[in-house]
């Protein structure tokens, strides 16, 4: 299934500032953040809104580039990618979740989990078995044809979790992925993400604001404030 | 991504907002159809007068002479020794025959009659007419009907001159006309045998020639016609009565180049006062006529004329055109608003995308291919719609012809060159207006596109 990473270092960021200049402004968002995640390890990020969490795991996913600083995924340096190598990296190396779910409302969650593999240029008929084979460990097997519109919160986001894992990435990204949900489903969702990161040994950067669920179900939190990495987190 | 994923996720985006997708392909539609519909009536008008030209045999006939025929006397030509010039014997007509798009090769065969009908008596001049003027549009409303057969002894006679033989022309239909001629005999090879009719013999010690007869010829009148096939090249000196060419050739009738063949050698050929080169289209013209001058001749045919004819319609083409496009430059607008209305509305769609390893390029070969496939569509509806407005104004103009007594015509033609022309033009176009939309989707920040509410 998931390719895992467990000897050395998934991520290596050394450094990584992310700044925006709004009018005569200058937003530091993310400031000299130094972070190392071993590969399998389940590490939630933590932080208050607007503290630069986000930016930072979109600077991973490689959908944004950092002002100054490393980041290393695998070893490879994300800053140094051409745009073509990016997308790559998006597609092949890392899968996302995202608070709103993101599931694209005209396509069935059929096709809504089909679209990375279509990006992939993978033949339709191995498309067809493993879209199959993800949507039931998420235990949406019965829910294909349905679109994101028929589906509760929680199928939603067990579909997005689909989604991001059809291509198999060695790293899973998860932005506030219970962030709108109910308490009852946000442990379900983080059940099914930990028994993820830990049958395929992938790699979880969960961002969130929720210090309980974060302790509850993350190996290591680090806490971050103001774009700053102001505790490294300890490995539970 | 798969250029049929590709095509796939385009067709089912455009689907999804079906209703704004078929308006702006009806515009393209629109666009198409206003300049299928310009063009095929320029297309329609110009074979209507090609097909009038060819079928007046006046565009796409050459006359051949011999260098040395009558004629100004200042011709580089004419300036040669007469031994060296060719002539224009059975042999240059096979040669002729063989050159290309030549449909046929005859001999133009006139020659003087006095035409006798009951007590009445005229001079004129006769012309052979091959089988393939029958289709001529000289013949176009006559009475009566064309000769029935190559060898017929029948006479069409043309109008002017029957109503010299009778009041009432009409009458003349299915009556016998005889025809005095001079036919060109063998030469008396002595002198108690020779014919008792003037002749003209050689002179002592070279008695080659050939004498002159008087013979008679009774013909049925079987129609009767307005003008002559292609009498605008003979100027005044047109025919008033028409037999059919083979047995014109076969009555061997004196023409005025037989004077010069008397005083050509004994051994040589028989030649032909001129021969009627007839060619597959007007645009063969030029070409013919200088692959004959090559073989030694002089030529002559109504070319300039149906070069500015080709020029009118080239013009008229371009006009028509311009005016048809200005349609298909609208509907382009339509295509780049829909577009980037579409990259406005899909832009958190266009962000997952990439989060989701969608490259710069694919989304900008979605967006065209959205583009070309509405181009597609539209170019194929609206090559529809065009060819259905011709064939109503077809029908409506034949309505109105039909009322004026006139034949039907195909005023609208849309030939397969330009419905293909017109699909990739609304192909091209589309794609064209799709190059601004797809590149700015391409160009769109995903992390500003999934923070878009």
């Amino acid at each position: 299934m998931l390719s895992a990473q467990n000897d050395g270092l998934a991520i290596h960021a050394e450094g990584v500032c992310r700044y925006y200049t709004m009018g005569p402004a200058e937003i530091r968002a993310v400031e000299g953040v130094t972070l190392d995640v071993p590969a399998g390890q389940f590490l939630a990020l933590l932080g208050s809104s607007g503290s630069g969490k986000s930016t930072f795991l979109n600077l991973l996913a490689g959908l944004d580039r950092p002002t100054a600083g490393t980041i290393l995924v695998h070893g490879k340096d994300l800053a140094r990618m051409s745009p073509l190598e990016l997308a790559f990296h998006r597609r092949q190396t890392v899968g996302m979740v995202f608070q709103a779910f993101n599931l694209i409302p005209k396509m069935t969650l059929e096709e809504n989990v089909e679209l990375p593999l279509r990006f992939a240029e993978v033949e339709r008929r191995e498309r067809q078995s493993r879209v199959r084979e993800v949507l039931e460990r998420v235990g949406l097997s019965g829910r294909l044809t349905h679109r994101p519109g028929e589906l509760s919160g929680g199928e939603q986001q067990r579909g997005a979790l689909a989604r991001a894992l059809v291509n198999r990435p060695s790293i899973l990204l998860a932005d506030e992925p219970t962030g709108n949900l109910d308490s009852r489903t946000s442990d379900e969702i983080l059940q099914l993400i930990r028994e993820i990161n830990r049958s395929s040994g992938a790699t979880v950067v969960m961002v969130t604001h929720d210090r309980a669920l974060a302790e509850c179900f993350a190996q290591r939190v680090v806490t971050i404030s103001d774009g700053k990495l102001v505790s490294n987190g300890s490995v539970a | 991504m798969k250029r049929n994923d590709l095509l796939e996720l385009a067709g089912r985006n455009l689907r999804e907002s079906l209703l704004r997708s078929s308006l702006t392909t009806l515009g393209i539609a629109v666009g198409v159809a206003s300049l299928v519909a310009m063009l095929s009536l320029g297309v329609g008008l110009q074979n209507l007068a090609n097909g009038r030209l060819e079928r007046s045999g006046l565009f796409n006939t050459v006359m051949v002479l011999s260098a040395r025929a009558f004629g100004p006397s200042n011709r580089a030509e004419q300036r040669n020794n007469p031994a060296d010039v060719r002539v224009l014997d059975e042999a240059a007509r096979q040669e002729i025959a063989r050159l290309p798009n030549i449909l046929e090769v005859y001999p133009e065969l006139r020659f003087p009659t006095e035409a006798r009908y009951n007590d009445r008596q005229r001079f004129t001049t006769v012309s052979g007419l091959p089988p393939s003027a029958r289709d001529s549009d000289a013949f176009d409303g006559m009475q009566g009907h064309f000769f029935s057969g190559p060898k017929a002894e029948e006479a069409v006679l043309q109008a002017d001159f029957a109503k010299q033989l009778a009041d009432s022309p009409g009458t003349l239909i299915g009556r016998e006309i005889t025809l005095r001629y001079a036919e060109q005999g063998a030469l008396a090879a002595g002198k108690d045998s020779g014919p008792p009719s003037p002749s003209v013999a050689g002179q002592a010690g070279d008695p080659w020639g050939f004498s002159v007869v008087r013979r008679e010829i009774k013909l049925r009148i079987t129609g009767i016609t307005e003008s002559e096939p292609g009498g605008a090249l003979r100027g005044p000196a047109r025919a008033g009565i028409f037999i059919p060419l083979q047995l014109a050739e076969e009555l061997r009738p004196v023409q005025s180049l037989n004077m010069l063949d008397a005083m050509r050698s004994p051994t040589a050929a028989s030649t032909y006062q001129a021969l009627v080169v007839r060619l597959s289209n007007p645009k063969a013209v030029r070409a013919a006529e200088d692959a004959i001058k090559r073989l030694g001749f002089r030529t002559f045919s109504l070319l300039d004329v149906t070069q500015n004819l080709r020029r009118f319609f080239a013009v008229l083409d371009l006009f028509l055109g311009m005016f048809g496009s200005l349609a298909l430059a609208v509907a382009s607008l339509g295509i780049i608003n829909t577009l980037v209305m579409a990259i406005l509305e899909r832009r958190r769609e266009i962000g997952v995308m990439k989060a989701l390893g969608a490259s710069d390029s694919d989304v900008k070969r979605l967006f065209f291919a959205e583009a070309g496939a509405m181009g597609f569509v539209g170019g194929l509806a609206g090559v529809a719609l065009g060819w259905a407005i011709g064939r109503v104004i077809n029908f409506g103009t034949n309505i109105y012809l039909r009322r004026q007594e006139l034949p039907a015509e195909t005023i609208w033609t849309v030939p397969w060159w330009l419905v293909v022309g017109a699909i990739a033009f609304a192909i091209l176009v589309s794609l064209a207006s799709g190059l601004y939309p797809a590149a700015r989707a391409a160009k769109l920040d995903p992390v500003k596109a999934l923070r878009y509410e």
